[in-house]
């Protein structure tokens, strides 16, 4: 259990590395989405909403098949994307972590627009009396008082990220050191015969990975909603 | 210079109003609900009325007719809320700074300490809004409001949720506010104690108009006014200078446009005006002065207006030399005195009746 073989490390290191840049990549977006479903009225809003929360209810096959379709080397989007900013998704890391993406998106919208939706609008109108546009309302008052809520959606979609498998697998296949993240190995130890141990400890090491995520999400939502609520133990 | 015009439908009354501020503390007194916070939004910019028009000093910041409509941000009008509104994730000190950021232009050197001192923020400044008391936090939100450099203040309610002994301490704030800066302020309020203290004019608003407007003694005194006024006790609003005081006897003397009033428990310095809120009830009649009564203010005058109830009671209004005082009698009193408009009477007032309660915080 304590010493992990060349490829569980390079497992584990790339499930990371695919779960953050998945987050990074992700959390502006979720928060524009997020934005627009808590403040906004605009025609077309169930459907953005409907389809935000697609990935949640989709088989993850289906989501996996549907950006092959999209962004494989022969789809539209792909294609276009390799065409103008050298960036490719079909089986390579970057591909993981879009697919991880999508599927941690309703995820991360969520929390974000709860957390838009209990900010009291009256402060945003303070900042404006006080002289600040609607921009720097945005990044000096409604930003930081949704601080939990994207410590809490980032946290959320990374743990989800560390999971995703059937997404993945149907988009970017499973390629040793490019594609295959933690949950990919773990199957594929299932798969050889006299795997069984190293599928084991690998998923032993999932848990212990996410019950960290979980238990930092929390200590950082903790801080932020403390900091937020301006009571003098944030710190 | 503010010169608000503002036309829109509210709820279930329509806002309709004219209104302008030369200056000082225009209070816009009336009833929970009557449209008063709507006007100051309007102002604010925080609500756009469906016709209207607002200017100050000569600037134009809305004008339906002609499509002008200033962002409020760009209108520089401070803004204090009842509910303070501090920004919870930062300091006192971030709070009283964010707005001199955005109009770093309009801003004077040295305008922040003084105005720190003023409101007696120093000791509060490293603070998180979250550790402050109510009244404190109203404090820092006039700071902040102020220190916007704003062109004038709008202040909502201010006090209203603050227990009684807050209400005296931030109102005493306001007070050197209005005495020290060069800043107009449009106060709303529905408590008379708070704009018989402070308030230059009053405009009387109710169902979303304005019933009245004038000096605070005049709006307060009149009967007419009496179904928007009514449910507060009856009085009239005097305005007076301390002549003297007789410190073994702790009486002060008060001049004032209809003579002279004495006042006891006064604690205010030779030479200061006083507001005295004298309250009807106080207030008894008498054709001929009393010989041996224990009463040291008799005051004669003439009987404007009587106006029977509430209940038993009668509400007279008299001219005291060139100010008004209202007395409430019984109606019997009415009939057995005789009393009726032009009627010359004599206006009777305990000297007790008039103490630092009827000139500040009951």
């Amino acid at each position: 259990m304590v010493l992990l073989t060349p490829g569980e490390l390079q497992a584990i290191g790339l499930s990371l590395r695919v779960a953050a840049w998945s987050v990074a990549a992700s959390l502006p977006l979720a928060v524009a989405v997020a934005w627009l479903l808590a403040r906004r009225e605009f025609p077309g809003k169930t459907l953005l909403d409907a389809l935000v929360h697609l990935p949640l209810v989709l088989p993850p096959v289906v989501v996996g098949y549907f950006l092959l379709l999209g962004f494989g080397s022969q789809g539209p989007l792909g294609a276009f994307l390799e065409r103008c900013c050298g960036l490719v998704f079909a089986f390579r890391w970057t591909g993981a972590a879009l697919a991880c993406a999508v599927m941690g998106f309703p995820l991360m919208v969520r929390a974000v627009r709860l957390s838009l939706e209990a900010i009291d609008p009256g402060l945003e109108a303070a900042a404006r009396t006080l002289g600040a546009g609607p921009l720097a309302v945005f990044f000096s008052v409604t930003l930081p008082l949704a601080a939990p809520g994207l410590v809490t959606g980032a946290l959320l979609s990374f743990a989800r990220s560390l999971g995703e498998f059937g997404a993945t697998i149907t988009f970017v296949s499973n390629i040793p050191g490019e594609t295959r993240t933690l949950p990919l190995a773990i199957y594929n130890y299932t798969q050889v015969p006299g795997g069984d141990a190293q599928a084991l400890r690998l998923s032993l090491m999932a848990v212990a990975l996410s019950i960290a995520a979980l238990f930092l999400s929390e200590v950082l939502a903790r801080r932020a909603r403390a900091r937020v609520r301006g009571s003098d133990a944030a710190g | 210079m503010l010169q608000v015009s503002a036309r829109t439908r509210l709820g279930r009354f329509a806002l309709d109003v004219e209104l302008e501020s030369a200056g000082g503390v225009t209070a816009l007194f009336g009833r929970s609900g009557s449209g008063k916070t709507s006007i100051i939004n309007v102002i604010a910019g925080l609500l756009r009325p469906a016709q209207g028009r607002v200017a100050l000093n000569g600037e134009l910041l809305f004008d339906s007719s002609r499509g002008v409509d200033v962002p409020v941000e760009r209108r520089r009008i401070g803004y204090v809320f009842q509910d303070a509104r501090l920004f919870p994730h930062l300091s006192v000190r971030q709070n009283l700074r964010y707005g001199a950021v955005f109009n770093r232009r309009a801003g004077r050197a040295g305008d922040a300490e003084h105005v720190i001192r003023l409101l007696g923020l120093e000791g509060l400044l490293e603070r998180s809004p979250g550790a402050l008391s109510g009244g404190e936090k109203q404090r820092v939100a006039i700071g902040r409001a102020l220190l916007a450099h704003p062109r004038i203040l709008l202040m909502d309610e201010p006090l209203a949720a603050l227990d009684l002994q807050r209400k005296g301490e931030v109102l005493g704030y306001v007070e050197r506010l209005r005495e020290e800066l060069d800043v107009p302020i449009v106060y709303v309020s529905h408590a008379i104690e708070e704009v018989v203290r402070i308030a230059d004019r009053v405009a009387l608003i109710s169902e979303g108009r304005v019933l009245a407007s004038g000096a605070p003694d005049e709006i307060m005194s009149r009967l007419d006014l009496r179904p928007a006024t009514g449910r507060y006790e009856a009085g009239a609003v005097i305005e007076t200078r301390v002549l003297a005081y007789d410190a073994r006897d702790d009486i002060s003397t008060l001049g004032f446009a209809g003579g002279e009033l004495l006042a006891t428990n006064l604690d205010a310095l030779i030479g200061e005006p006083v507001r005295v809120r004298v309250r009807a009830r106080d207030v008894s009649l008498a054709l001929r002065p009393p010989q041996d009564s224990s009463i040291l203010n008799v005051l004669p005058g003439r009987i404007l207006e009587i106006v029977e109830g509430p209940g038993a009671a009668a509400e007279v209004r008299l001219a005291v030399g060139d100010a008004i005082l209202l007395a409430r009698v019984t109606q019997r009193s009415v009939r057995r005195l005789e009393l009726a408009p032009g009627r010359e009477v004599y206006a009777l007032v305990k000297a007790i009746s008039l103490d630092r309660h009827s000139t500040g915080f009951a």
